[in-house]
């Protein structure tokens, strides 16, 4: 039965490390990378802060899951509006609600100056929100859960509301003349994802489907959108909820040899290179940093003045729609991560 | 014309071939996978088109690749939880290697081959030094890739993705070796397939024709037997630990090479979908038996399954129930044509 033994010669680790040490030698690339990536760079000014405000502290409390890149948007912009304001300012994040309820909690510990939070799976999070208020520290809602937010005792709330984000783009699909929409929804059961969907069936106006794929498998999500456009050859438009999920779909498309439009919500580097070149037609941006940002600053505007935008009503970040004609202006802040 | 009366003669009644073929561990999932086929060609008839057989068989052999170290591993009783998000390690450490050092995309490529299989090393390592269950072992591994891949990624890159080597030197032909397709005649043959086919040929010509193959069954079979016979078990699991770096190496790398970035929160859960390709392969959970052949099986069910339901447009609120259905549905039949089989002619 046995014909051969296992046995890696003594020579044969000695051998790879050579090998690999030869081709790294040999290996730099002329084009791309880092190396280009500085040069670009024009060695951006790395400034203090721009106040003389006291050293507040602000926590941002999400429902976001591990490497995501949209909330990286978010998390850029409220760093980068706490260097500016002063603020020392603390991040943390559960895609499950009773964590992030802890987290808040946690926060409120901390004694922190003020609380950011989102509130996807909104009831959950009114006791929490509770004892932010008893103990002082205001609280800004961003992202989802607008509906939550001045009923819990938030000052304001800053974000998009996914039905009306929904519903721009069902009106851009509509003018566009698209037949029949495939929505794409990569997390099954995420009530924003839900929304957008049902937001762009209400105004698209011909036909309306939805497709349920792994949000954390892409060539599964590849094939099973392919297999969609394969299956119903009636489909002429894709829409995809986020990003990295525009790119997956673009895969599918030709995998499934048709020539059909792709259209998202948010951005990322391969959906503005989609708009440039026309395989995508249009992304519906609820630009994450600045729900970041305006946070921050307008935590920082109420504690240094008492000042509140837009008097304590909701204040929308999106939906903006973009097209071919923004990608180039687009390309160079997609590449920072910061649009 | 006398009937034979002992039950060895009633053995001997049925032909040889017939007699192998139902001792074969993969016969259950062979039929299941049958049935899963035609379910769904009766079910919907875009499944039937030759270009839906392509993509069944990308969604297969992304399982697929996978499934065939995982069943080694399996078979030789031991398990690997970080199978899934170490094929995200994979593809993160080939992108990041190649773009921060603005290196030639092999070379992160290699790189990212030492470090799956340095992952795979320690697993096993551990799990032989330490004497603790390979569960506990490989979910710490899980859990701390899981993190790395973030922090890492976060930490080098300043974003939650990896950037795009798309424009680098030898990405064209690492494209070509990890995500290029071949086109015959309708049919869309993604290179995912053929790395399935070669990784399922080496398995189980290791698994069934060398000494090491048989160290294999020894080991999950009743390790304290095995080392008394003079089989280095500790070794021999490490090795299979090799193995599962190597297939999380060519499936990360088909991930980096077809889609140019990389998420770092990727990959959690589909250890899981590893396992049960495993295991409706007829891979026993608890060690030494089980078939390389039958987790291409199970991974072919996987990929008939999800994604015939799309075919048959089934409502997408049911589909993960469906999905679950099918698979317990497979695994049942499988295990009930297994006990026939062991039980033998009445």
């Amino acid at each position: 039965m046995s014909t051969t033994r296992f046995r890696p010669s003594r020579r044969f680790w000695p051998v790879c490390a050579v090998l690999a040490l030869a081709v790294t030698a040999a290996g730099c690339s002329s084009t791309g990378g880092r190396r280009a990536e500085e040069a670009r760079a024009k060695a951006a000014a790395a400034g203090g802060s721009a106040v003389t405000t006291p050293r507040w502290k602000v926590a941002m409390v999400t429902h976001a899951g591990a490497g995501d890149a949209f909330w990286d948007s978010v998390r850029k912009g409220a760093e980068q509006a706490a260097a500016k304001d002063n603020i020392t300012f603390l991040y943390s994040n559960d895609a499950q609600t009773q964590n992030q309820v802890q987290l808040v909690q946690a926060a409120i510990d901390q004694k922190v100056d003020g609380l950011l939070v989102t509130l996807a799976k909104g009831d959950a999070m009114a006791d929490v929100l509770g004892k932010a208020k008893a103990a002082g520290i205001p609280v800004i809602t961003i992202n989802s859960g607008q509906e939550f937010s001045a009923k819990f005792g938030a000052l304001t709330h800053i974000g998009q509301d996914e039905n009306s984000a929904g519903q721009a783009a069902g009106a851009e699909l509509a003018s566009r003349g698209r037949k029949n929409v495939l929505c794409v929804i990569h997390e099954q059961g995420n009530v924003g994802q839900e929304e957008r969907c049902s937001g762009a069936r209400s105004k698209a106006g011909g036909g309306f489907q939805v497709l349920y794929v792994n949000g954390v498998d892409m060539p599964d999500a590849r094939a099973a959108i392919s297999a969609k456009l394969q299956a119903d050859p009636s489909i002429d438009t894709v829409l995809t909820l986020s990003g990295p999920m525009a790119a997956t779909g673009l895969q599918a498309v030709q995998d499934a040899h048709r020539s059909v439009e792709l259209d998202t919500f948010d951005l990322g580097p391969q959906v503005v290179a989609g708009l440039k070149s026309g395989s995508v037609g249009f992304a519906v941006d609820q630009q994450p940093y600045l729900q970041g940002y305006e946070g921050v600053d307008l935590l920082w505007l109420y504690k240094s003045n008492l000042d509140m935008l837009g008097g304590g009503k909701p204040v929308a970040t999106g939906p903006q729609i973009l097209t071919k004609d923004d990608a180039d202006a687009l390309a160079e802040y997609v590449a920072r991560g910061t649009r | 014309m006398s009937a034979p009366t002992t039950p060895d003669l009633l053995v001997q009644d049925r032909p040889a071939a017939l007699r192998r073929l139902l001792a074969r561990p993969e016969l259950g999932s062979l039929i299941a996978a049958a049935a899963v086929f035609a379910v769904f060609a009766a079910a919907a008839e875009p499944f039937l088109r030759v270009s839906s057989l392509g993509t069944v068989l990308y969604a297969a052999s992304t399982i697929g690749i996978m499934a065939v170290p995982v069943s080694l591993l399996m078979i030789g009783g031991e398990f690997d939880l970080s199978a899934g998000v170490l094929v995200t390690t994979a593809a993160l450490t080939s992108s990041m290697v190649s773009y921060q050092f603005t290196a030639v995309t092999w070379v992160g490529v290699l790189v990212s081959l030492a470090t799956t299989l340095a992952i795979g090393w320690f697993n096993g390592w551990m799990l032989g030094r330490t004497k603790l269950p390979s569960f506990i072992v490989t979910l710490g591994t899980f859990l701390m890739l899981t993190g790395a891949n973030l922090g890492v990624t976060k930490a080098v890159s300043g974003t939650v993705s990896t950037k795009s080597i798309a424009d680098m030197q030898g990405f064209e032909t690492c494209r070509w070796l990890f995500a290029s397709e071949l086109n015959v005649g309708g049919l869309t043959i993604k290179a995912t397939v053929w790395w399935w086919l070669g990784l399922l040929a080496v398995g189980s010509w290791v698994l069934l024709r060398t000494r090491f193959g048989n160290w294999i069954f020894a080991v999950g079979g009743d390790a304290a037997a095995a080392r008394a016979v003079g089989v280095p078990v500790a070794r021999t699991k490490t090795v299979l630990y090799l193995g599962v770096g190597f297939g999380a190496w060519v499936l990360g790398q088909h991930l980096l090479f077809s889609f140019d970035t990389v998420q770092s929160g990727e990959g959690v859960g589909n250890e899981l979908i590893y396992i049960v390709a495993a295991v409706i392969g007829g891979c026993l959970i608890t060690g030494g038996y089980g078939s390389v052949v039958g987790s291409a099986l199970g991974a072919l069910i996987f990929g008939m399954a999800g994604k015939g339901i799309i075919y048959a447009q089934w409502n997408p609120d049911w589909f993960k129930f469906f999905l679950g259905a099918m698979l317990l549905l497979a695994a049942l039949l499988n295990a009930y044509v297994k006990r026939r089989a062991e039980r033998g002619p009445r």
